[in-house]
């Protein structure tokens, strides 16, 4: 069995071993691969000198080069406390006007509600706040519930069906589905919905709808349709839509009377957080 | 009489010992299942049930029919086959899965199914990720490994039945963690989600294929163990230590689908990562080198090129890697020694991994010219250019410096890739190419062409993948590491993922290539399968064998 051979191609032994007619060629170790082996071995031995490694029985070897992640992190950390000391201390004594009146405690405000805005907020009202479909748009000046400083510094803190006592709440009720009215009645709301908003609608059924309107709708929407910032009921005559603006989308949102959820950030953030967040959306929002 | 009586003994011992224990899991998992309050673990429990009676049902007509001889002038192929068809059968699964998440990755409003909860992408990427490793991976493995530990030893496989019983065990594993995945039974440790009864199961089956193996080392009538076999064998030791440790666990009880791992914080990470990083090395690497040292050489019909290289890098290989998993937690809370050393082990791996390459490669010489003609050498000799680069990759993504940018991006996944579709996917399909003829006595594959354009469409669609990987992968670390002066984030995480939205369809499309790639040599294998036999083909070469191929 072990009959060392010439390879016919290469002229190299075999070992003489063979197994199901495979062979093996007796050549050396590659110079080049050996060198290589035993430079990375030489690499990571003097990585072992320079840096944190082998442990001991009470510690590990330090390394000559007396690098720690954990002192890099407090470094950069007084680091990035030089940076915005003085700022954040008086982010988190100024009130809101205050704030705004300086643009440069206005500006710091903004960096950090950008960024929390970016992780937190930006998941549902997206990363430039322009909303989706049941997320409230807010580079706008139509507001839901308030759009003063105030109203949405209080917002982000309390949230909306949040579950907390405090929470802003408001229940757009199911019409159709919890059979308050009938399907033609929710048609007919429908086409008053879509007149309110100066679109061209049946005449007939804005008609029949109004006195259904008046005594379902008007207690949060009002008279003239233009809504509550103090219950979060919509502006039902501009053109924005939470779900929608179509004749189907507003006859949906009678039928089932969605709402969302906005979580309650006061839980999360510290009150200086909360206030550049305020200053950060009332910035870069329309209007008020 | 005795002797003629022994001879055709329809129940040999180890047939009926396996009849007992099959009727005794049967009966233990029907009282675990009645008894159980748990309804995931009864669910389970009712595919145990299913499987321990099919088996016992199919393990009564054969016993009763003398199916459970064992010949030992004749190879077990039987077991062999059967691993080559779950092989393709598994590789269309998990490559299918692994575009279906790249689509929900890519669109994820379209591919969003909120009434079918087990179709959300948290329960179908471990589908994914075991549905290739283990079920297409481990099958491959073990059925070559029977293959191939029989050739070089020239003798059967050891255990008569119970090479069957590893086979459909493991099956049996692969859709308890699959269905497990689906119905949200998870322990959450990568590439170990199985919970703590399906780990039992899968350390039975695991011991049995040990032992089957090394059985059949132990009765080997060559002189020495080729270096295949020292390969599947450090695959299957260390993957059984590798899969104990790790899933150490308190179940909550015995009749409960959930446990508690025993380890916790940093260990925890440190054991998981010891297990994933070696479950690379161990299943990925050292199990696929075995492949490439048998069918390379075999399909070449060259000598393998060192000796002398092949024991240096396996010795170093398997020294070397299981001490390199740190490196999966650098920045972490694992204390920064533990991270260098991960590191530096690491980079020490590179050329032990780098042998493995060169010995593959080296193989082809004198051979070269057949990569013109044979896309089957051709995707092995390519599947050995992607192993070495993904383990020149690898090396280089473990420096703390790379990994600062590298880590948790799309980098990472185009690293596996590279490894999972270049390497671990190509050398498969090169073997099984390799054995379909050869176990079902054909002379020739059904079609060299849909060979080609398998080899074609599938790197193709692998170069797509992991350049996209890259592209994206650099381009999200640097979003992450971007500040603006103050210290604040440059860049919220949702506008990262949406800047990788057109790398994230290149990628689906390359994963589509891929698996049409499967598709295209599953046809062409079953053709295969079904072409009229022909003489035996040249397998049974070398100095006078001891036994044949069983019809």
């Amino acid at each position: 069995m072990s009959k060392r051979e010439s390879d016919e191609v290469t002229g190299v032994e075999t070992t003489g071993h063979e197994w199901d007619g495979i062979r093996e060629l007796d050549n050396p170790l590659p110079r080049w691969w050996l060198w290589v082996f035993y430079a990375s071995i030489a690499v990571a031995a003097v990585y072992w000198v320079l840096m944190p490694s082998w442990p001991g029985l009470t510690g590990y070897s330090k390394g000559i080069l007396g690098q720690s992640d954990r002192e890099a992190v407090v470094g950069e950390l007084q680091a990035l406390t030089a940076v915005r000391g003085a700022q954040a201390a008086r982010l988190r004594t100024a009130s809101l006007e205050e704030i705004e009146r300086d643009p440069e405690l206005q500006a710091y405000a903004q960096a950090v509600g950008q960024s929390v805005f970016g992780d937190n907020c930006a998941t549902c009202h997206g990363t430039g706040g322009i909303g989706a479909k049941g997320y409230a748009n807010l580079r706008d000046d139509v507001w839901l519930w308030g759009g003063e400083l105030a109203d949405i510094h209080r917002t982000i803190q309390v949230g909306v069906r949040s579950g907390g006592a405090d929470a802003r709440f408001s229940q757009m009720p199911a019409f159709g589905r919890d059979q308050m009215l009938t399907p033609a009645q929710v048609d007919d709301l429908t086409e008053f919905v879509v007149a309110l908003s100066h679109r061209p609608a049946d005449v007939a059924a804005v008609r029949r709808a109004a006195p259904v309107y008046v005594a379902q709708c008007v207690a949060c929407h009002g008279v003239k349709g233009l809504g509550d910032q103090k219950q979060g009921a919509p502006n039902l005559t501009d053109q924005e839509w939470l779900y929608g603006s179509g004749r189907q989308a507003i006859h949906d949102q009678i039928w089932n009377g969605q709402g969302g959820v906005m979580p309650a950030w006061k839980d999360r953030f510290d009150p200086e957080t909360l206030k550049a967040l305020a200053v950060y959306i009332h910035a870069n929002a329309g209007g008020r | 009489m005795t002797t003629q009586s022994a001879q055709t003994d329809a129940a040999p011992l180890n047939a009926v010992l396996l009849y007992a224990l099959t009727g005794l899991l049967a009966f233990g998992a029907l009282m675990a299942t009645a008894f159980s309050d748990d309804r995931l673990f009864r669910f389970h429990g009712w595919i145990f049930i299913a499987a321990f009676v099919t088996a016992l049902s199919a393990m009564t007509v054969g016993l009763s029919s003398g199916r459970f001889r064992s010949p030992q002038d004749q190879y077990a192929d039987g077991v062999v086959r059967a691993g080559v068809i779950a092989t393709m059968f598994w590789a269309i699964a998990g490559l299918l899965a692994g575009v279906v998440i790249a689509a929900q990755l890519s669109w994820p409003t379209i591919f969003y199914f909120p009434e079918a909860g087990w179709l959300n992408f948290g329960r179908l990427r471990p589908l994914h990720t075991s549905g290739v490793i283990f079920a297409f991976g481990g099958n491959a493995l073990i059925a070559t490994s029977f293959y191939v530990v029989q050739r070089t030893c020239r003798a059967r496989l050891a255990g008569g039945a119970w090479p069957w019983f590893v086979f459909w065990g493991y099956q049996l594993f692969i859709v308890l963690a699959a269905t497990g995945y689906l119905a949200g039974i998870t322990q959450s440790r990568e590439y170990a989600e199985p919970e703590w009864y399906v780990d039992l199961w899968l350390t039975v089956v695991w011991v049995a294929y040990l032992l089957v193996f090394l059985g059949t080392i132990w009765k080997r009538k060559e002189p020495h163990i080729y270096v295949a076999n020292w390969f599947y064998l450090a695959f299957i030791v260390t993957i059984a230590l590798l899969h104990v440790v790790n899933n150490l666990a308190m179940p909550v009880g015995l009749l409960n689908s959930h446990s508690y791992s025993l380890f916790a914080g940093v260990q925890d990470a440190l054991i998981q990562w010891w297990y994933g990083h070696n479950a690379v090395g161990f299943f990925l690497t050292a199990g696929f080198l075995a492949m490439m040292y048998y069918f390379v050489p075999k399909r070449a019909e060259r000598p393998v090129y060192s000796y002398r290289l092949s024991i240096v890098h396996f010795w170093s290989l398997i020294f070397i890697y299981i001490w390199a998993g740190p490196h999966h937690l650098h920045y972490t809370a694992l204390p920064q020694w533990a991270q260098t050393l991960g590191m530096t082990f690491s980079i020490m791996l590179w050329m032990p991994s780098w042998g493995g390459m060169i010995n593959g490669l080296m193989t082809l010489s004198g051979a070269w010219d057949k990569l013109r003609t044979d896309p089957v050498l051709r995707m092995m000799a390519v599947s050995i250019a992607f192993y070495g680069m993904s383990t020149f990759e690898g090396p280089l993504m473990s420096i703390r410096e790379v990994n600062a940018l590298s880590h948790y991006t799309d980098w990472t996944i185009g690293h596996v890739h590279s490894g999972a579709l270049g390497w671990v996917g190509f050398i498969s399909f090169g073997a099984l190419y390799c054995l379909v003829p050869w176990l079902w006595k054909k002379d020739r594959l059904y079609s060299n062409a849909l060979a080609e354009w398998h080899f074609w469409i599938a790197t193709l669609g692998i170069v797509l993948y992991i350049c996209a990987m890259w592209v994206s992968g650099i381009m999200e670390g640097l979003m992450w590491r971007e500040y603006t002066p103050q210290g604040f984030l440059a860049n919220s995480f949702v506008e990262t993922v949406s800047a990788k939205h057109i790398e994230n369809v290149i990628r689906t499309l390359g994963g589509l290539m891929y698996l049409s790639g499967a598709l295209i040599m599953s046809y062409n294998l079953w053709r295969t399968i079904r072409m009229p036999s022909q003489a035996p083909v040249a397998q049974a070469a070398g100095p006078a064998p001891a036994l044949v191929a069983a019809e």
